[in-house]
Parts: structure tokens; sequence; C-alpha cells
């Protein structure tokens, strides 16, 4: 589905990204941990097609294409959801509404006609329920006056409204209490099929006790420097990232 | 001798369109440029209007050729010459095209965009009419239902001669001939407008803007307007249209005057899209309007506005709140880009006891515009027990473009409660990006964006036009950003 091959990125001339390679298939769950300022969400950026950053060289193909040059609608188009680690408000705009436009451009640009009302409110009814969410928490402003909580629930309620192939979330289990981290993650889970896959970047195991991933790679200063089960973030967990930064640097 | 081209033609019509100021046509029955007393009064004449309007003109041109032209509001143009202006062009009866396929098929995109029907792009563009009967019956079942209800609705023209009790009592009662530099002027030379009368305890029963839209597509380079809502009486009044106003008269100055008696409500919503220039700030109109509404005793007028055109805007439109418990209400959404320059807000005078009012400003600035909001809150000595809500929200798109506010607050008594909020946000890149990020373009997103930052405003213009202004906000910032 996803494969990243050498890929380099750059932000303001500075390099983050040092050739990074990653195969995703589609029914599988991967993570990627890392210390701080590895290059984590740079790479999530990249896959989404933020403009500011700039692929110096290596390729991304989504389901057999090269998307490098798509812009990021596009890439949405195609099924890549990114959950942000910080989401943005929009005051005025309330989620009800910035959902429909987000299914009906995305239908458009299939060539599709609009969701009829009916079957968009059935369908926000269906996910809302699925996430636990509050109705009167669909029309209030986007992430506007939420708590961290619901900023990161309201990601994976559109998550479920967009339906995509590849989810990346970033660092979505941030500013999470214990519950609302189940309920997040068991919306992520109840979401994954044998069809789509998902990218999770955390910087703890404990997400991970809920997302149960089939690899875990460890990014270090623009490179995937280990990869395996999830029996590596444990590892991580217990000795923290020092011993794999010594490794390394050997 | 070099062939004769269309190009030259086209050339040639664009220099005679700046010289004379205005569409140059043979058939159209024109005055000689420049203004003095001969040219008021052949106005007057030309218009059959009784001695006392006449004189009225004559008084108003007098108090003008005393006055300068204001410098205080925030915009930068160059001062039209008031001597190069022909002031009065009969309306022309023949249509300029002939079929939809003639016009500019820029403005017919445009037209599509907002949804505008065909036979209404007709009208708009000045397209010969096929018998249009649904339009004409309608129109027809219109002034049926007003007579009915004893509403007089007409051009002011039409009123002067059919009311002249009701005109002369009330024209210039709110905007005095003297009031300011553009009043006076359109006070001298005014070539038609609106008259809208309610009986009293009559609830107009449809918006007249269905009216308007219909029958007035066109309006005149100084217009008039006056509205009166007898004791207890309701009208929801609609002006302009969302369709673009090529109108090739540089400068407008219109005068709006509405008078709310005891008990009386008036709604006013504007929408104005006159020709703002083109992308690098070159022609466009320049629209100074003076717009002012009074308010007796538990009466209330409510200004909607959505500003998108014009070169340069300078309109306030106020509440005089003189009854005791009156309410004045403003909302307004102004959008510039490019070049253009808007100076607008408006003007709450506290007199009675118990007034309120509430103000709500919406500037949008994209491209190299300027955009200010100015306001006054005047609480007179008098006024026990006043309430204001001001709050000024600017939206700022890319790094060129301005925002500003002028709010003034003269509070002579101690019993008034004032609030005034202001915030100034900036379309962010993080913003367009997560939209992006949802499959929505950036255009799209922007237009998301400017329509939630201005909700409360469309919120309160009547349904059907509450769409197409949303679709106008959209139209007006295409292109702004990326």
């Amino acid at each position: 589905m996803l494969k990243i091959k050498n890929l380099h990125a750059s932000v303001e001339d500075k390099s983050i990204l040092k050739g990074i390679n990653l195969e995703i298939k589609p029914g599988e769950v991967h993570a990627i941990m890392g210390p701080n300022g590895s290059g984590k969400s740079t790479l999530a950026s990249v896959i989404a097609g933020k403009e500011d950053y700039e692929v110096t060289d290596g390729d991304i193909f989504f389901e057999g294409q090269d998307i490098n040059e798509l812009a990021t609608e596009e890439r949405a188009h195609k099924g890549i959801f990114l959950s942000f680690q910080y989401p943005v408000e929009i005051p005025g705009v309330s989620v009800t509404n910035f959902m429909k436009t987000a299914i009906n451009e995305t239908r458009k640009a299939k060539g599709l006609e609009d969701m009829p009302a009916k079957d968009m409110l059935k369908l926000i009814r269906e996910k809302a329920e699925l996430l636990e969410i509050d109705r009167k928490f669909l029309s209030r402003s986007l992430n506007e006056g939420f708590s961290g909580g619901e900023k990161k629930r309201n990601e994976i309620f559109q998550m479920a409204m967009l339906e995509p192939k590849l989810a990346i979330l970033d660092e979505t289990d941030s500013g999470l209490d214990i519950d609302a981290l189940r309920i997040v993650a068991n919306g992520v889970n109840k979401l994954k099929s044998k069809d789509n896959a998902v990218l999770v970047i955390t910087h703890y195991q404990r997400l991970l006790d809920y997302i149960v991933p089939d690899f875990v790679h460890v990014l270090y200063n623009g490179r995937i420097v280990k990869s395996g089960t999830k029996e590596l973030a444990h590892e991580l967990e217990e000795k923290g990232y020092d011993w794999i930064k010594e490794e390394v640097n050997a | 001798m070099n062939k004769y081209t269309e190009d030259d033609l086209r050339e040639e019509l664009k220099t005679k369109e700046y010289e004379y100021g205005f569409y140059t046509d043979i058939e159209s029955d024109t005055f000689p440029v420049g203004l003095n007393e001969d040219i008021v009064k052949a106005i007057s004449l030309k218009k059959e209007e009784p001695q006392w309007m006449t004189n009225w003109r004559l008084e108003a041109f007098k108090a003008w050729k005393e006055m300068t032209e204001p410098e205080w509001a925030n915009v930068h143009y160059v001062k039209p010459d008031f001597q190069a202006i022909s002031y009065y062009s009969a309306p022309n009866s023949k249509p300029k095209y002939n079929s939809l396929d003639e016009v500019d098929p820029e403005l017919l995109a445009t037209f599509a965009k907002l949804g505008i029907s065909i036979d209404e792009q007709k009208k708009l563009s000045n397209v010969a009419m096929d018998v249009v009967v649904d339009s004409v019956s309608v129109a027809t079942t219109f002034k049926k239902t007003l007579g009915e209800k004893g509403i007089i609705f007409m051009s002011i023209s039409e009123a002067i001669k059919e009311h002249p009790e009701l005109v002369k009592k009330y024209i210039g009662s709110v905007v005095p001939q003297k009031d300011n530099f553009y009043a006076a002027l359109n006070s001298a030379v005014f070539s038609d407008g609106s008259f809208c009368y309610i009986p009293k305890g009559v609830h107009c029963p449809m918006e007249l803007s269905t009216y308007f839209r219909i029958n007035q597509a066109g309006t005149g380079q100084f217009e008039r307007t006056l509205v009166i809502a007898d004791e207890g009486s309701y009208v929801s009044y609609l002006e302009g249209c969302t369709a673009p106003s090529r109108d090739e008269n540089q400068l407008h100055a219109a005068v709006v005057e509405l008078i709310a008696l005891d008990n009386a409500e008036i709604k006013y919503s504007t929408v104005q899209n006159w020709y703002p220039g083109n992308a690098e700030g070159k022609g466009g109109v320049y629209n100074f309007v003076t717009k002012r509404g009074l308010c007796e005793t538990n009466a209330k007028i409510s200004w909607t506005q959505v500003e998108t055109g014009s070169a340069v805007t300078w309109k306030y439109p106020s509440c005089v709140l003189k009854g005791d418990n009156s309410v004045g209400e403003f909302y307004s959404i102004a959008v510039t880009n490019n070049y253009q320059q808007a100076d607008t807000g408006t003007k709450m005078i506290h007199l009675g006891k118990n007034t309120k009012s509430t103000i709500i400003s919406k500037g949008i600035s994209a491209g190299k515009s300027q955009n200010s909001y100015r306001g006054l809150v005047k609480i007179s000595p008098n006024a026990d027990n006043t309430r204001n809500f001001s709050q000024c929200d600017s939206l700022l798109m890319g790094n060129e473009c301005g925002a500003h506010t002028f709010p003034y607050i003269e509070a002579k008594n101690k019993t008034a409660r004032i609030e005034h909020e202001a915030t100034t946000s900036k379309i962010g890149e993080d913003q367009i990006f997560y939209c992006n990020q949802r499959g929505i373009s950036t255009e799209k997103a922007i237009a998301l964006i400017v329509n939630g930052f201005s909700k409360d405003v469309l919120n309160k213009l009547p349904m059907e036009f509450a769409v197409e202004a949303q679709k106008l906000l959209e139209i007006s910032l295409e292109g702004s950003v990326g």
C-alpha cells in the first residue's frame, strides 16, 4: 500500500529525514517510535504532503503510484489520512459542516455527486456512536475550546467518517487520560480491516497496549535504525532510547 | 492609411468612457458635464418636480459649494473632478445586448456560480428580455398584495409627484442636506431611488427584496432611498444584488434615510458588489454612502450589510436612537481584496432612555487591500440605562493587507454600559494544511474559514439571500491565496 524508498526531506534547508525505507501492506499496523526530534512528525507531514517540507531524494509510492508530485488534498482523496498531533481550530465551522465539506470534496474528486443529506446524517450518527461522541459536540465549532481529549477523539471521528486506506496517527496519545485513550484506541481498532493500514507514531509504548502493532520501527536522527515486533516497544519502554543511540553511534 | 481595426475602436471607446465617466450612447439623453445652479434646476425640471423640491435641491447645492471633501477616512484615492461629471443621464430604454451570447463570459460565469436564473441574468446584464410571463405576473401579484395593505413602494420620483406630503415631511429629516459633502451633493442632484411607506400596524408580508430584484436591476449614480415605517409596522427591505455591477460611473454617492416611528421595526439588508477595479487596482467604483435611521419610542432598526465591491468604500449606516427603549443594530461583513480600500462602520447615537445598540463587524482583508472599521457610540446626558455591545473582528489573508479598527466612544451618562471586543486573526497555513489533509482544496478551505468567521452576520440576512452572500464571499476571495 505504502512504499517509501530512501526518502530524504528537509525543511528550510535543514535536512531532517535522511534515507527512510518503509513498506506497509494492507491489514498491517506499524508503529514508529523514537526520541524527540528524531523526525517522526516530519515523516507524517511528508507522507501527507505538507508544502513546507521538501523531498530532496527518494520516492513515496501509494498503491503503486508515485505521489511525490500530488497536492495534499489529492493524497487525501486517494485515502491517506493524518490524525494531527495538534489539531487546528476553525471558529464558526461546526464539526458536522466540516465533515460534510470534506466528504463531498472527496466525492467530487472521484466524480461522485454530493452525499444526500439523509445518508450523511445516518453516517454521522453511526460513527458518533462508535466513538461514544455526544451529538451536541458535533454542532460545536471545530476544535474551538475543545479539551485535549476532545480534539483527539474528534480526529478519530473524522477518520471514521472518511474511511481512509492509510491512517497515520501522529502522537494521538499525547494529552489523553487513560479513559480517553481507551475510547480512541477502541475506535481505531473497530475501524481496522484487512484492506486498510495504520501507521502509529508515538513516543511512548502505552498506546501500543491498545493498538497492537505488527511491526515497530525506531526512528533516530532521520533514519529507521531498528525494526522489530511489538516486543521492541516493550524493550524501549523498559530501557529508554539511550541504548539505541549508543548502538547507532558506536 | 492604416486599417481601422476593432482593437482601435475598443481602445477609443475605453478612452471615451474614461473621459466622460460613463458609458456613452447616442440613445441616452445626457446633460453636459459640470455642476452649477442651472444644472440642478434642469434636473428638477426634467423630472417634472414641484417647486418645493427644486428649492430643496438648490439649498443643498448652495451648501455643497461651501463644503470640502472629507479627508479623515483611512482611504487614499484621486479625488473626483466634480465638474467633469455629467449629472443627468435618462435611463435608456433600449437594451444594450440582443442576447446573452454578447455579454462578457466572465460575468456570466459569475452569475452561474451565484445561481442566478437566466431571466434575471438578462435583466442584470441589460439584455433584451423575451416575454417573461412568470416574472411579470409575479410582480403584478406583489403589487396587488402590497396595495391591499396600503403599502406604498415606488420610485422616489414617482413618490414626489404622488405622495408629496410624505416625501416633503421626511426627506432630509434624518440626513439633512448639509449633513456632509456627499449627502449634500446627493441632495442636489439625486437621480432616482426608492420610496417605501408602511402604514400603521402593517406587517409587510414579504421581503421587499423579491419585488425589488425583479423590477429594478439598474441603480443610479446618486441614488436616494426613503423608508418610512409608521407606528407599529414592520418591513424587511433588501438593497443591492449579489451579481457584480459593472457600472461605468466611477463615483456613487447614495443617501438612505430610514424612519421607524413608535413601535415600528425596519430591517435593512444590503449586499454591495460594485466593480472593485482590476487586480492591479485600476478602475473601480468609489462608493461614498450616507445611511442613517431614526428610531422613535420602542422602535428598532437593524442594518445588515455585506460589502464586497467598490474600489473605495466610505460608509457608516447609523442609528439615531431618539425614542426611549429603542434599539439599533449593525451587522457588517466587509471584504477587501487586491487594492480595495474600505472605511466602514456605524454610529449609534443614544438619545433616549433604556436604548440598546449592538454592533458586530467582520472585516476580511486579502491581497494588498486596506480594511478599516470606524464606529462611534455616543451616549447623551439624558440617555439613562443605555447599553451597547460592539464586537469587531478582523481576518487577514497574506502579509500585504491591512486591518484597522477605530472605535470612538463618547459617554456622557454614568449609567451607560458599553462593551467593546476586538480580535484580529490570520488564516494560518496550518489551518489550510489541515483542511487540505481532509481532502478540501485551498480555495474551498478559505471559503469555509471565511464563512465560519462571518457566520454571526450571515445569519442575520434573509434566508435566500444568505446563501447567495455566502457564495459571493467565496467568489470575492478567489485567487487571494496561493
